[in-house]
């Protein structure tokens, strides 16, 4: 299935990219698809996760078309 | 109600006088509470020459008009008014409008609260910080 990564502020400067789009195998999870793009990386502790726009637990399975962001802890207002 | 993530800088107190104009019917509020949040030209020791403020765009906005339907749904509140910077930033300029409006101040006071708290601590928004130094991510929000 096909599902759209995103990285965003200090993760996206980290990784050198913004938005990748992978094969990724049925049923699989937010925090195994950030190991398939990151080649294994450690993911931060205080990463946060979020499925088509929702927050959501690293654990959560993915459906095909999903769009799965990962970033740090929120800074505005 | 009114949500809005904007490029270019804002001044909030025309936002809300405008935005009362256009929405508010005279007379049907006692009470506005107003937050203002803007960037200041220090942080922790260091002086800040400049901030980029990141978003995460579709995301954030379905957040804030998210808080806003759940802040009128738990308070009387009128209406509410949610505008947020991105973009390049000097200190001085405005980066967070909240409004809130309601028949009595409790209530008016007690939306925008909840309102700027959930925002700063849900709503996809990351700072970086442009210092003598060189640059740096804000890792944490100040607790109040």
């Amino acid at each position: 299935m096909r599902v759209k990564v995103k990285f965003l502020a200090s993760l996206a400067e980290r990784f050198g990219r913004r938005e990748v789009d992978v094969n990724a195998a049925a049923g699989v999870t937010a925090e195994q698809v950030w190991a398939q793009v990151t080649g294994g990386a450690a993911m931060p502790p205080n990463t946060l996760v979020a499925i088509n726009k929702e927050y959501a637990g690293r654990g959560k399975s993915l459906a095909d078309g999903d769009e799965v962001a990962f970033f740090p802890p929120v800074t505005g207002g | 109600m009114k949500i809005e993530v904007r490029e270019q800088p804002f001044e909030p107190w025309t936002e809300v006088a405008a935005y009362e104009r256009k929405a508010l019917k005279p007379g049907a509020c006692g009470a506005a509470a107003v937050f203002v949040g803007t960037m200041r030209d220090m942080s922790g020791d260091d002086r800040v020459q400049a901030m980029r403020l990141e978003h995460y765009a579709g995301m954030t906005e379905k957040h804030l008009a998210r808080i806003a339907e759940e802040a009128m749904r738990r308070w009387p509140v009128n209406d509410a008014l949610i505008l947020h910077r991105v973009g390049d930033l000097k200190p001085g300029d405005p980066i967070v409008l909240v409004a809130a409006w309601s028949a009595h101040r409790a209530d008016a006071f007690a939306a925008c609260r909840f309102l700027i708290e959930d925002l700063k601590s849900r709503a996809p928004f990351w700072k970086k910080e442009q210092l003598e130094a060189g640059v740096r991510w804000v890792e944490e929000n100040t607790p109040g």
